[in-house]
């Protein structure tokens, strides 16, 4: 036995007696790692991110921004909310990380180390939306299991890493090949080694799509921990489970992937709409492909008081999944009137678009600023919340801040 | 080889001895410090708290209420909370139950979800307890159709 591992195994000894009961596993603990009883987590720092994220959950971690938080361009990591399935992998060894290549529609069994990921293709990088098919669930009535996004769990960063297709193609994709589904490192809630925390994926137009990614880079770094190091699928404008996390296989499968939260309701919503809290047969649940137009105000944060006569300049992103935003309006008399605004174009497909106004108030008050976007097929967000659905997902309805002028 | 073992047997054996005597030494150095800073925690203690905690320092924060809130978990203080505590937090989180709010029927169907897929065990005559537990604490709040902004939080913008 090593000395250093006498050291660490006595110390958990004495931990246990502390806590009152055998540490179970104790031995496979990672070095430096307390156990939860003994341990405070501080997302904040664990994670590196603003304390003013919001902490919705901490087994599994799930974190989101406010909507003020969302003001960059460029979503940094210490603004990009946390949606996790499973528990973190642990001891990750980035020289031994491979991802294997499989499935009954793949041509041959294929494994890559992450060196010959980097080096055998090309590199590129989008700037891709990311949001969470759930996000905005807090709003719907009757109320959605699960957690209670409400506008923050969307991010847009810069991701570098090999296209997926290229990768696909090396490996060979027979004909019938229809979906493909990723498998991960992360580890299930209940500790079970035979389950998937999470197994999801996307049909082939989507896994041959320019901008769907391997990924090994966020924002120019390593990927951090919590958002899939070293290796994270990245498919732009999709629910943002789509895009797997801490990667170690595909599977090119001749079926739509039927993999942990790709069955059942998860990520599914009524193929025709339901009434508020209808029950819907599994089979007539519809996976989400595309996520739907939205946008956000990002600045000011809500609840801005301003002097009577002086403009408010508000700006913000929208998006459209895989569609770009074509129109974005404003309104300050709750859909009264609505005013155009400048939306720039993305700066690759899939990434989300920056606006900006100036508003004139025309007396003192209470005002509520509404924004809605349009997308290229004419298609805008709703102001009031979309069609109901059992799990709580697409909620695209307009973003609004309050302002008081005075 | 047999003597090798054999050592190493020992050697384990030495270790678990060392491991539970230093165990022991801290048990009773709080058990100490706790009566000499408080002569009457023992007795206090008994009615409060199972025994099987005794050993850890801060036993009397441990399942702490503050504001009708068991500060552990965040889940209100109510009949059966520490059913739900001990069934319903070894795998999630708390937060992810009082997130959340339904009514019996899916409250139910939340649990059935969880024992066929996620590894949640039978609940036997608990199952009772922690329904009416979630139905009475977390129930479902009318929304409607799009809720008033409300918290806000206001402030002087500068520019």
């Amino acid at each position: 036995m090593k000395r250093r591992n006498f050291v660490k195994k006595a110390t958990l000894g004495s931990m246990a007696s502390v806590i009152g009961a055998d540490i179970v596993f104790g031995a496979v603990l990672p070095e430096g790692y307390k156990p939860l009883a003994l341990q405070d987590p501080d997302p904040f720092k664990m994670f590196n991110k603003d304390t003013g994220m919001e902490v919705l959950n901490d087994k599994p971690w799930n974190i989101e921004a406010k909507a003020h938080l969302l003001d960059d361009k460029v979503t940094p990591n210490k603004f990009m909310f946390i949606r996790n399935n499973g528990l973190i992998p642990e001891n990750i060894d980035i020289n031994n990380w491979t991802i294997t290549f499989d499935g009954e529609s793949a041509a041959q069994k294929k494994t890559y180390t992450l060196a010959e990921l980097k080096s055998k293709f090309p590199q590129y990088t989008y700037q891709l939306t990311l949001e969470c098919g759930g996000n905005g669930r807090s709003e719907f009535d009757p109320p959605a299991k699960g957690n209670q996004w409400t506008v923050g769990a969307v991010s847009c960063a810069n991701w570098t890493g090999v296209r997926l297709k290229d990768v696909l193609e090396d490996v060979g994709i027979n004909d019938d090949a229809v979906y493909i589904g990723y498998h991960a490192a992360d580890v299930h809630l209940s500790r079970d080694p035979g389950k998937e925390p999470i197994s999801r994926g996307a049909p082939m137009v989507k896994a041959l799509q320019e901008e769907t990614l391997l990924a090994f880079k966020m924002n120019n770094e390593d990927i951090p921990l919590a958002h899939g190091y070293p290796l994270r699928l990245v498919a732009g404008g999709w629910p943002a489970s789509v895009s797997g996390k801490w990667l170690n296989g595909i599977s090119i499968r001749n079926k739509v992937h039927d993999g942990t939260k790709m069955t059942g309701d998860a990520y599914r919503v009524p193929c025709n709409p339901v009434a508020p809290g209808e029950k819907v047969k599994e089979e007539d649940m519809c996976i989400i492909e595309s996520m739907p137009v939205k946008s956000l105000i990002t600045y000011p944060k809500s609840g801005a008081m301003i002097s009577m006569g002086k403009k408010l300049d508000i700006r913000g992103h929208a998006w459209a999944g895989e569609l770009e935003v074509e129109r974005m309006e404003y309104s300050i008399d709750f859909g009264s009137t609505w005013k155009t605004c400048p939306i720039e174009k993305p700066s690759n497909r899939l990434a989300w678009q920056h606006f900006s106004a100036s508003i004139d108030f025309p007396k003192k008050g209470y005002y509520e600023v509404w924004a809605r976007a349009t997308d290229s097929r004419g298609i805008s967000q709703p102001m009031l919340l979309p069609g109901w659905n059992p799990k709580g997902y697409l909620n695209n309805a307009c973003h609004r801040i309050a302002i008081k002028v005075t | 080889m047999q003597d090798h073992a054999k050592f190493k047997q020992q050697v384990k054996a030495i270790y678990r001895l060392m491991a539970g005597l230093f165990g022991l030494f801290i048990v009773a150095a709080i058990g100490i410090l706790l009566l000499v800073s408080n002569p009457d925690w023992t007795r206090k203690k008994a009615t409060e708290v199972e025994p099987e905690y005794v050993a850890i320092p801060e036993t009397d924060d441990f399942d702490k209420i503050e504001n009708g809130i068991h500060v552990r978990t965040g889940l209100i203080e109510a009949d059966g909370l520490m059913t739900v505590v001990n069934n319903c937090t070894n795998c999630h989180s708390a937060k992810l139950v009082t997130q959340n709010r339904m009514n019996e029927e899916r409250w139910i169907a939340t649990i059935k979800w969880m024992q066929e897929t996620q590894n949640l065990w039978d609940l036997g005559k608990n199952e009772e307890i922690i329904v009416n537990y979630l139905v009475t604490n977390y129930p479902p709040k009318k929304k409607g159709r799009r809720e008033v902004l409300s918290n806000i939080e206001w402030y002087d913008l500068e520019d």
